[in-house]
C-alpha cells in the first residue's frame, strides 16, 4: 500500500515585521521578510507522525502558491522531513482571493495525485480559515477540519474537534481534506542533517499552464472580492499608567467604575 | 425590499447572540430571512422574529448531528434558491466560515470572513475588517455572484425589531458529499456558567505571570466580579495551567469585547492580534516594559497578587 500526502503550506509576511499593503491593495510582500506560515508547519508535523506510525509505503509533497520567494517556505518543510516539493508560481497569480487559491490548489493537488491533503487551520496573514473547505469541496472529497489529534489506519482517517459546544470525534474515508491545529502537536525543528538533506530534494515549478488554468480565472482581475480601502489604525492615545504603590486595584476599580463597567 | 438570508446559530433552539447581531446588521441590508437547521429549529422563531426576521426557514434532520459541515452547506444552498437574496450573512465562528466558504463556491459568489461591520453600498453591502493584528481596517465588497459574508462577535449591537418571523419550512435535498465525514462521537463542553468567550462584553485574561493553574482562580473571582468571560494566552494554555478552548491570540479566539483585562500578559503580537480591537483595554503587569502597555487605556505595573484580588474586592463592595 502507498498513501500519497499532498500538505499545502503558505509563504507569509513575518507578523513581528511591519505589514503593510502596496498600491493595488494587495499584501506587501517585498518590504516585510516572508515565512512559513507557523500554522502550516503542524501540517507538516502531521504528516510526518503519519508517515512514521505507518506500515505503508508513505510519500509527502509539500505544495504552495506563491511568488518567487515562497521557495523558502518549500524548503523550511523539506527540511523538517517532506519528500518533495511543488510551487505553482505565476505573474498572473498576484492578487489572487481565497476562492481562486483554492482553485489553483485543487488543480494542482488533482495534477500531483493525492490519498490525503493536510492543511493549517488558517494562514497567519489571511486568518480566513477557509482555503481547507474550499478544497474539499472542489475535489469532492470529505472534509475533516480543525484537529487536534489525527490518525490514519486502512483507507480511513479519525479525528478530534475541539469546538466551542462540545469535543467531536470525526472519521472518513480516504481520499480526504484535512486540517489540523496548533494543538495537533508541537512542530519539530529542522535537524542539520534535514537541511542538507532539503537542498537536494526536488522542487518542482509549475506555471498556469500546467494546470490548465486561464490568467482570468485567478489574480486581481479574477478575484471575487474587491478591497476598496485599506487604511492604516491611527496610534492608541497613550493611556493612563500607574505603578503599583499599594493602591493600584483601587485605582482600577475607580478607572472601571468612571467607564461605567462596575 | 430584497431579503438578506442569516444562518442561525442555535443549540436545542436557544439562538446565540452573534446571530441576534446578525439581524440588526442585515436590516441595513435588506429583510432578514432568517434559515434555523437541527434540533429546536422551529423553537428559534420567536427570538428571532423579535430582533426582526420577517420569515424563519426551518428544516431538521438527523443529517445536521450525524455529519459534518455539509449538510447544513446544502441547506443554506437550498434557502438561497428559494429567496435568491441580496446577501447571505453567517456568524464567524469556526464552522461558519466553513459552512459559507463552501456556499460561496457552490453558487459561484465571492466570500468575505470576519467582518467587525457592514453597510449597504452602491455596489452591494459594504464591509469593514480589522487586519494585520488590527493595524489595518480595510473595507471590502464582494464582487461576483450573491455576497456571502462572516460577521465577527460583538459587531453590533443587538436592537429589538419586531416582525412577522413566520415559520416555513425549507425542502433539502441533501448532496452525495453530505455523510462524508461521520460524528461518531461528541463530548459536550461541561459548562462553567461563564459567558462564551467571544461574544463576551467583559474578558479577563491571565498570561504568564499567573504562574500555574492553581493561581488562576483569581483570574476567575474578578471575572466572576464582572460578569466576564476568561480567557488565557498562548504561554499559559501551552503551559496547561488553562483549556486550550479560552485561549485568546492568533491561534487561538480572536475576541472584541467591550472591555479586555490583560494580567499577566506580555503582550506579544500573536496575543495582540487576538484581543486588539477591544474597545477599552486595561493590564497589570510587574514589566513596566511589557508591549501590552502601548495599548492599554488604564495600565497597573506591578504584582497581579497584589493588584487582582484588590481589584476584585473593590469590585465586589462597590456592587454591594
Amino acid at each position: 500500500m502507498s498513501l500519497r500526502i499532498v500538505v499545502t503550506v503558505k509563504y507569509v509576511p513575518d507578523a513581528t515585521g511591519d505589514r503593510h499593503f502596496a498600491d493595488d491593495l494587495t499584501v506587501d510582500r517585498d518590504d516585510v521578510d516572508g515565512l512559513l506560515s507557523e500554522l502550516d508547519e503542524y501540517a507538516v508535523e502531521q504528516a510526518l507522525q503519519i508517515s512514521e506510525g505507518s506500515d505503508d509505503d508513505v510519500e509527502i509533497t509539500v505544495l504552495t502558491v506563491g511568488p518567487e520567494d515562497a521557495k523558502d517556505a518549500l524548503r523550511k518543510a523539506l527540511s523538517m522531513g517532506a519528500d518533495k516539493a511543488i510551487h505553482v508560481e505565476d505573474d498572473d497569480l498576484h492578487g489572487t482571493d481565497a476562492i481562486g487559491t483554492s482553485l489553483v490548489l485543487a488543480k494542482a493537488i488533482e495534477k500531483a495525485g493525492y490519498d490525503l491533503v493536510i492543511s493549517g487551520l488558517a494562514s497567519t496573514d489571511g486568518t480566513m480559515g477557509v482555503v481547507p473547505a474550499l478544497l474539499a469541496e472542489r475535489l469532492g472529497v470529505p472534509q475533516v477540519t480543525l484537529l487536534s489529534e489525527v490518525s490514519v489506519e486502512d483507507g480511513t482517517v479519525k479525528g478530534r474537534r475541539d469546538g466551542d459546544a462540545a469535543s467531536e470525534q470525526l472519521e472518513a474515508s480516504l481520499p480526504a481534506v484535512v486540517s489540523v491545529t496548533d494543538q495537533s502537536g508541537e512542530a519539530r525543528y529542522p535537524s542539520f542533517k534535514g537541511i542538507m538533506a532539503a537542498k537536494k530534494k526536488p522542487v518542482e515549478s509549475w506555471d498556469l499552464s500546467d494546470l490548465d488554468l486561464e490568467a482570468e480565472e485567478v489574480g486581481l482581475e479574477g478575484a471575487w472580492t474587491a478591497v476598496d480601502s485599506a487604511t492604516e489604525r491611527p496610534a492608541r492615545t497613550a493611556g493612563t499608567i500607574v505603578k503599583d504603590e499599594g493602591e493600584g486595584g483601587k485605582q482600577l476599580a475607580e478607572f472601571l467604575a468612571g467607564q461605567k463597567f462596575i | 425590499m430584497a431579503e438578506v438570508l442569516v444562518f442561525v446559530d442555535h443549540v436545542d433552539g436557544a439562538v446565540r447572540k452573534p446571530t441576534l447581531e446578525l439581524l440588526t446588521l442585515a436590516r441595513r441590508i435588506g429583510e432578514p430571512v432568517a434559515v434555523a437547521l437541527g434540533a429546536g429549529a422551529e423553537n428559534t422563531a420567536a427570538a428571532l422574529a423579535e430582533h426582526g426576521a420577517v420569515k424563519v426557514l426551518t428544516h431538521d434532520a438527523s443529517e445536521y448531528a450525524d455529519y459534518l459541515v455539509v449538510p447544513k452547506v446544502d441547506a443554506l444552498q437550498a434557502a438561497v434558491e428559494s429567496v435568491s437574496p441580496a446577501a447571505v450573512l453567517v456568524p464567524s465562528s469556526a464552522e461558519g466560515k466553513e459552512i459559507a466558504a463552501r456556499l460561496a463556491l457552490r453558487i459561484g459568489s465571492g466570500i468575505i470572513t470576519d467582518a467587525t461591520d457592514l453597510e449597504a453600498g452602491d455596489e452591494g453591502p459594504v464591509a469593514t475588517q480589522s487586519v494585520f493584528a488590527a493595524s489595518f481596517t480595510t473595507k471590502s465588497r464582494v464582487s461576483k455572484g450573491t455576497p456571502v459574508i462572516t460577521v465577527k462577535p460583538n459587531s453590533a449591537a443587538v436592537e429589538a425589531a419586531p416582525a412577522a418571523g413566520a415559520v416555513e419550512s425549507l425542502a433539502v435535498t441533501f448532496s452525495a458529499q453530505a455523510t462524508g465525514t461521520k460524528v461518531t462521537g461528541r463530548t459536550p463542553r461541561e459548562s462553567t456558567g461563564r459567558p462564551e468567550l467571544t461574544e463576551a462584553a467583559i474578558v479577563v485574561s491571565g498570561g504568564r505571570g499567573v504562574n500555574g493553574a492553581e493561581n488562576f482562580a483569581l483570574i476567575e473571582s474578578l471575572a466572576d466580579s464582572l460578569g466576564a468571560a476568561v480567557g488565557a494566552s498562548r504561554a499559559a494554555v501551552d503551559a496547561g495551567w488553562y483549556p486550550h478552548t479560552n485561549q485568546v491570540g492568533q491561534t487561538g479566539k480572536s475576541v472584541s469585547p467591550q472591555l479586555y483585562i490583560a494580567n499577566g500578559i506580555s503582550g506579544a503580537i500573536q496575543h495582540r492580534a487576538g484581543m486588539q480591537t477591544s474597545k477599552t483595554i486595561v493590564a497589570v503587569n510587574k514589566d513596566a516594559e511589557a508591549p501590552i502597555f502601548d495599548l492599554v487605556d488604564y495600565g497597573v505595573v506591578g504584582d497581579l497578587f497584589d493588584v487582582v484580588p484588590q481589584l476584585t474586592e473593590e469590585i465586589n463592595t462597590r456592587k454591594g
